[in-house]
Parts: C-alpha cells; sequence; structure tokens
C-alpha cells in the first residue's frame, strides 16, 4: 500500500518537473524559532495564551505589509465621477518559520477600507525536499502570474490588470493542498505546483454581471468551508526561467463548477470550467525595460438552453512595459528611480457568434493606459496613470467610452 | 534655490493639472445620436424617481435568486433594448395562441409569450403544436410617456374604420380587456367594458405599468405585487421586486426624452420629409400628436413628433402571421413609432432589424413589405426616382 502512494508521489513529481515559480513567500521574512511543543499540559481556556508569537524572548513571527490609496477622476461618455479617493487596499502579512524547513506565511487584506476583509493566503508550508513541499490552508491558485503576484508596490499602476482581476478573478484563493517544488541548474530555474481546493460556483454563470463572471464566486464567503460541488478544483503551473532571458509559465485551472447534486438527488449535469493561462517577464538588457505580461483563455459549458449572454469561451490579457528613465538620487533619495510605464489590456468576455444572426458577439473591452511612476525606495512607489478604454455591448453597438486620470501611493511596509 | 523652483511648479501643475482633469475624460455623445435621458421638465423628486428606474431598466441583471425565471426570454431590460433602443434578434419574442377576437386558446399552455430560455436543470418552454404564432422584436421604449397621454378621443377621430373618407385608410383602435391593477386615466373612453390599446406591436397594452408588469413577468420571470403569479408553474408567489421598483420603472419608461432628430436643414431631408407626406405614408405615420392632460407635468398638453396614430391597419397578408392580441385581426398592425430609426443600428447591433419581426434588414426593405392598406403609399414611393427615394430615406434615417 506504501508502495503504491510512493509511486503515485513520484509520478507527480516527475509530470511537473521542477522549477522556479514566482516566490510566494519571500523567505526573509521568516526567522527561526526554536523547537517548541505546543501540545504541552494547558487548557482549551489556555488557548489564547498558547501561541508562539507570545513566547517570550522569542521572535517566531514577522509582520509586514503594504498598503494602497488612489485619487482618481474617471469619466464615462461625458459623465464624471469626479474627484474620487480611494484607499484600496491595506494588507498585513503575518509569517513564521515554525522549524527549519516547516513555514508559515498569511495575507490579511483589507479592502476598500474594511468594505471587504479576506484571508488571501494563510498556508503552512513543510520541505521534504526542494522538489517536494507540501502546502495546505489558503492557497493562491498559480493561475497566470498577477494571481501570486499582485502586491500594489511592485506595479507601476494604481489599477490591477482588468483581465487578470475580473476575466481572472486574481486575487483568487481557496482552502486547498497541494505539492510544490524547484530546481536550479546554472542560470535556469524550474518550478511546478500542483493544488487541489475548493472551487468555483454557478454564480460564475449566474450574477448581476450578465456575463461569465469567474470572480462572481469571490462573494460566496462560505467556499472556504463548503464546497457545494463537492469536487476539487485542480490548478497547476510549470515555470522556467533564465535569468538572462526572463521567465514564461504555462498554467491550468478547472473542475466542476455547478452544484449537480442536492441532498443525495442529481438535480443538474455536471458542467466543467478549464482555464488555460501563459505568462511572461523579462528585462531588455542594457536599456533595462521590463516586459511583464499574461494572456487567459477561459472554456466552459454553459446550457445551451440558457441565455447566450453567458458566454462559454472567454480570453484577454495584459502586456506592461515599463522604461527607467531616471535612476540616481532625487530630492534627496539615494537611489530613487522615475519610470514611464504603458499596459495595453484586452478581455473578450464572450467569444463566439450569436446563434440568431451568426454576428460576432461583442461584450469586449480594451485599454491603454500610461504612466510615470516615481520610487524613492525599491519598496514605495508613486505613480500617475492615464486610463483611455473603450468597451462594447454584447451586440457589439458603438463603444462606451471611459478615461480620466489616477494618482496612487503604495507601500510595502 | 532651483530645487524649491521645482518643487513650487510641480505644486501649481498638480493644481492646474486638477483643475483640468475633466478635459481630459471623454466627451458626452451629442444629445441627438442617444435615446437615452429624461424629458425636459422634470421637477427634482421626478429626477431622483426617474435615476432608479434608469438604474432598473439599465444596470439591473436578474439572477436566479433575484427570481429569473425559472423560464425567461432575458434577463434584463436592457439586453432587449440596448441603449434605449430597438432589439436585436437575439431578444425577439415569441407569441402564440391567439388567432381571432376571441381570446387566447393557448393560456393553458404557456401562452401568449414563450419563455425560450432556462436557468440550469430547467427545460425552456416549447411552441405547442398547432399555436399560431409571431414573432416581435422588441421597440425602442423612447417617448412612450408622450404616447400614453395622447387623449383616447384624439385616437378616435383619427381612426376611419370602415373607410368614410375614400382614401384606401382605415385604421381602428384596438379594444382590450385591462388588468385588475390598472386604472383608467381620467378620460378614457370604454367600450363594453374594453378600453383602447396603445402599446405593443398589436395595440394590446393599455398603458406603461401593463408594459412593465408584463414584461417582468413573461421576459424576465419577475412576479411583482400586481402580477404575483408565476408564469411557470402558474401558482400565487411572492413577489420578486418590490412595488415601489416596479412603479419607478414605469415612470423612467414615462418620462424618457423623445428622440431628437437630426440633419433637420439638410436639403434632401427637407425634400424627403415633403415626399413623405406626399405619397401619402403621414397617413398612418402622422408626424404630430399632442398630449393631454397628465399627471407628469412635463407631459402635458405637448405637441411631439413621434410619425404614427397609434392605431391598427390592415398591412395585407404577407405580413398576416396568423396570430394576434385583443380585437386585433391577424393582418393589423398598429403603427410603430418611426422616431429614432436613423438610431436603430445603435442598440442592433449595426445593422437594421425592422418589422415586427425583424424580418427587414434595411429601410428600403421595410417599405417594400408594406401591404394592405399600405400598398398605394409604397407604390407611390416605388414609381420616385432613385433621387427621390433617397431622399425619404435620408429623412427617415434623420428622425
Amino acid at each position: 500500500m506504501h508502495k503504491k502512494y510512493y509511486v503515485t508521489l513520484l509520478i507527480s513529481v516527475s509530470l511537473f518537473v521542477p522549477a522556479l515559480v514566482h516566490a510566494q513567500i519571500d523567505s526573509t521574512l521568516f526567522r527561526r524559532a526554536e523547537n517548541r511543543d505546543s501540545l504541552n499540559n494547558t487548557m482549551n481556556m489556555d488557548a489564547i495564551y498558547n501561541r508562539p508569537m507570545l513566547s517570550a524572548g522569542k521572535l517566531p513571527i514577522s509582520v509586514g505589509g503594504y498598503m494602497e490609496a488612489n485619487w482618481q477622476h474617471i469619466g464615462q461618455d461625458g459623465v464624471s465621477q469626479g474627484n474620487q479617493f480611494q484607499f484600496r487596499r491595506f494588507t498585513i502579512f503575518m509569517a513564521s518559520t515554525i522549524s527549519k524547513r516547516i513555514k508559515f506565511m498569511s495575507e490579511l487584506e483589507f479592502e476598500n477600507g474594511t468594505k471587504e476583509i479576506n484571508i488571501e493566503f494563510a498556508a503552512l508550508d513543510m520541505e521534504f525536499h526542494p522538489l517536494l513541499n507540501l502546502r495546505g490552508g489558503i492557497i493562491l491558485s498559480p493561475i497566470g502570474a498577477f494571481n501570486q503576484n499582485h502586491d500594489g508596490p511592485k506595479w507601476e499602476f494604481t489599477d490591477r490588470p482588468i483581465s487578470a482581476t475580473q476575466l481572472l478573478p486574481s486575487t483568487w484563493s481557496n482552502a486547498g493542498f497541494g505539492l510544490y517544488g524547484k530546481h536550479y541548474d546554472d542560470d535556469w530555474m524550474f518550478g511546478y505546483e500542483a493544488y487541489v481546493s475548493g472551487g468555483f460556483d454557478q454564480s460564475i454563470i449566474n450574477n448581476e454581471q450578465g456575463k461569465t463572471y469567474l470572480a462572481a464566486t469571490k462573494s460566496n464567503t462560505d467556499r472556504f468551508e463548503l464546497s457545494l460541488t463537492g469536487q476539487p478544483l485542480f490548478s497547476g503551473k510549470l515555470a522556467a526561467r533564465n535569468n538572462r532571458i526572463g521567465e514564461i509559465g504555462i498554467s491550468y485551472m478547472g473542475g466542476i463548477y455547478n452544484r449537480y447534486v442536492d441532498n443525495g438527488n442529481v438535480i443538474d449535469e455536471k458542467r466543467t470550467l478549464s482555464v488555460y493561462a501563459v505568462d511572461f517577464n523579462t528585462k531588455i538588457p542594457h536599456i533595462k525595460t521590463f516586459i511583464t505580461g499574461e494572456w487567459a483563455w477561459i472554456k466552459l459549458m454553459v446550457p445551451e438552453s440558457y441565455t447566450q449572454q453567458y458566454g462559454e469561451r472567454q480570453q484577454g490579457g495584459f502586456v506592461d512595459i515599463v522604461q527607467p528613465v531616471l535612476q540616481r538620487k532625487i530630492l534627496g533619495w539615494p537611489k530613487a528611480s522615475l519610470s514611464l510605464a504603458c499596459r495595453l489590456e484586452y478581455v473578450d468576455w464572450n467569444v463566439g457568434k450569436l446563434r440568431e444572426t451568426g454576428d460576432n458577439i461583442g461584450e469586449d473591452l480594451w485599454s491603454v493606459v500610461g504612466g510615470l511612476s516615481f520610487r524613492p525606495n525599491s519598496e514605495t512607489v508613486l505613480r500617475l496613470n492615464y486610463r483611455h478604454q473603450r468597451s462594447r455591448d454584447f451586440f457589439a453597438n458603438p463603444p462606451v467610452l471611459l478615461g480620466g486620470f489616477s494618482f496612487g501611493i503604495s507601500t510595502y511596509f | 534655490m532651483r530645487k524649491s523652483q521645482i518643487i513650487i511648479g510641480g505644486i501649481i501643475a498638480l493644481i492646474v493639472g486638477i483643475q483640468a482633469c475633466e478635459k481630459f475624460e471623454p466627451g458626452l455623445p451629442l444629445e441627438d445620436s442617444l435615446l437615452d435621458g429624461p424629458i425636459e421638465g422634470l421637477s427634482l423628486s421626478e429626477m431622483q424617481r426617474f435615476n432608479d428606474g434608469d438604474r432598473t431598466f439599465n444596470d439591473e441583471v436578474f439572477t436566479v435568486e433575484k427570481g429569473l425565471g425559472p423560464l425567461f426570454v432575458s434577463n434584463s431590460c436592457v439586453s432587449c433594448h440596448a441603449g434605449d433602443g430597438k432589439g436585436n434578434p437575439f431578444s425577439t419574442l415569441t407569441r402564440f395562441g391567439q388567432v381571432d377576437e376571441t381570446g387566447n386558446q393557448f393560456l393553458h399552455l404557456g401562452g401568449p409569450q414563450l419563455q425560450n430560455r432556462a436557468i440550469p436543470g430547467y427545460q425552456p418552454e416549447v411552441l405547442p403544436p398547432g399555436a399560431a404564432f409571431s414573432r416581435f422584436t422588441p421597440p425602442a421604449v423612447t417617448g412612450l410617456g408622450l404616447l400614453e397621454f395622447v387623449p383616447d378621443d384624439v385616437l378616435l377621430q383619427m381612426a376611419d374604420p370602415n373607410d368614410l373618407d375614400g382614401d384606401g385608410i382605415s385604421g381602428r383602435v384596438n379594444w382590450i380587456n385591462i388588468p385588475s391593477y390598472i386604472n383608467p386615466r381620467s378620460g378614457s373612453v370604454s367600450h363594453n367594458g374594453r378600453y383602447i390599446g396603445r402599446f405593443g406591436k398589436k395595440a394590446s397594452v393599455y398603458d406603461l405599468l401593463q408594459q412593465t408588469v408584463d414584461a417582468l413577468a413573461q421576459d424576465m420571470g419577475i412576479s411583482t405585487l400586481y402580477h404575483p403569479i408565476d408564469v411557470y408553474s402558474g401558482q400565487k408567489v411572492d413577489p420578486e421586486i418590490s412595488t415601489q421598483r416596479v412603479n419607478n420603472l414605469g415612470f423612467y419608461l414615462q418620462t424618457l426624452k423623445a428622440p431628437i432628430p437630426r440633419n433637420q436643414t439638410d436639403a434632401d431631408v427637407i425634400k424627403g420629409k415633403a415626399l413623405f407626406t406626399q405619397v401619402n405614408c403621414s397617413s398612418c405615420h402622422k408626424p404630430k400628436l399632442t398630449t393631454g392632460n397628465a399627471p407628469i407635468s412635463a407631459l402635458a398638453f405637448k405637441d411631439f413628433y413621434p410619425y404614427t396614430d397609434l392605431l391598427l391597419h390592415d398591412m395585407g397578408s404577407g405580413l398576416d402571421d396568423g396570430y394576434t392580441e385583443g380585437t386585433a385581426k391577424t393582418n393589423e398592425w398598429r403603427t410603430p413609432p418611426l422616431w429614432g430609426l436613423g438610431l436603430s443600428p445603435n442598440s442592433q447591433g449595426g445593422k437594421y432589424f425592422l418589422m415586427h419581426d425583424g424580418m427587414a434588414t434595411s429601410i428600403e426593405q421595410a417599405i417594400e413589405l408594406h401591404g394592405g392598406e399600405a400598398v398605394a403609399s409604397r407604390q407611390q414611393y416605388n414609381n420616385l426616382s432613385p433621387t427621390d427615394k433617397a431622399a425619404i430615406i435620408k429623412f427617415l434615417k434623420s428622425l
């Protein structure tokens, strides 16, 4: 029996040949704590004090985070929203090295004040071998790159990419388990991740957006406790990085998304969802232009008798180009930098043709965002953006135009 | 010193920049290119009701949790009337079950409207064998409040059911039974307990409240206090939308502005307008109507230009689908308003889908489909020179 499990494990690992995966955990956050026994002789009433972080004289936990605040002045087809001041995110990291190869990391996020409070990540990592790490808890699905690498201060734009947050549902995390590992070979790094977790629900085709919208599932706060499908969502990624060329990743996420059994009775057909994504990033030598992007394809089963407004196929992505133009002491900051940035975005929410007319379905969007960013240091950014966006409705009628300025600050702490 | 100057300059630029921000945002499309917007003269409180209805009409998407279906045609108002304009074949309705004025014989089989879509797990309705049917493309919804408050007397004066004037154009009102929740307008004319219908392809709807309630129930499967019946099961159910929102939705439809004509000084448009009257299109597509008294002062005693008489006309066998509503005959159709015609492609996906079922993909094709009482006008149009025909088309597109 044990042999069978061992073989299964080996096959799993060999399928996902090792690699570098975008570091979800910054190892510098961890500080080692001495081994301790949490199962000592205490009562339940003592539990609140029986926590590693409260062990006197030790530094078992690291605390950090980031924040993002914006001002924006955006208008759509002549109707301006005026001045809007937004506190987009306040995110707290807490991390602990429980023992040499056991770590815990968490990310607690407050969005728009306290409108949304989410545990975006809270997972225990156990290293058995560099190629074989177990992760369990609330994990981030490794779909695309942005979902895992989403910290505000890393980006030169006040808004997250639309394709990453609305087509793909970043930040998309679920309760689950899985394996990951890395392998280094000179200038090359390879990584893999493979997880099973709770997943989507029928709201992706039954939501107030009136279109297939994966992010609708995020409003289901029961999903960390109860998966209505009873089926796991699988997500996996292979990535390779060359220190001189850059990184490329291919990822997949999929499973059954609808509730098809209720109270033991079959109430619907099983319907599957598949998401494929490719991501890349590179820095052009000498001129230091940084280019990053991702593209995703979504395919799902929608009942034929339902409305075509909920598309069976979607696609979209973004490309960010960041060009540093000044890197020197500025206003007393010794390693400040000034960069120009440009983001190109495209999302097609409904790829296909209308059954009634054979015409292409609209429901698409593209935007160009120009930006100027100033970094007094690598962990803090001030950014000024201008967005021009065109979006068309289901029938591909004349587009709605949206545009305007935004200014934001974001920093790690 | 240089640093301070840069900082001060930066602050000044920032202040100026913020003040000028709106200049860099997309401008308002030309007012005459939009169908959306309130009629002039609403009070502040009326504007609030308009905005509430606007949000329900244009932003609300009904989900299963909000009561959608289980059988439905569409999940929002805007998916049938994008930008308050005409609909696309995607949202064309199928109505069935009535062949004469004795009423709908298929109500027990789901009539009068086919719900051709269903939420997951359910099967949509199918047309019962032997049921006569017709397909109705959603109309534009602008200016409807003005049409609602044209006095019944005016409609009856325009009607000439027996063609007493001998011009080949008759025109009559559709006498309909109205739902119990409708309070007839003051001045309404009744005949054997029936009232004059004026909305819908067959003029089978009395007013915009009835239109709103019917659309919620039959298009989206949303029950209301006015009609607390589930279309799927036929059973009594709780309202799935508040009565206030239903009322405000009706108010929104009443107070949408009339389409604004464009290029009215263009020589071809002026010529086309004259030719339109000359070939007698205006006998049914009456250019001007006037409202009577109305509870919304912005709608009371107003002249407006819808190009309709709101009456039923025999349109010939080519447009006879064998289905009807109210006391209309199967070959009779209510004259559709022509205002906003030129803006139709903006809501229909860049194309025209005209006539009751959207079968005409150009204005010229729509004219050619006119039969019955309209044959003489069609022939006169066909006898015009290509230049004159083009002028009429240009005029129609200017509406």
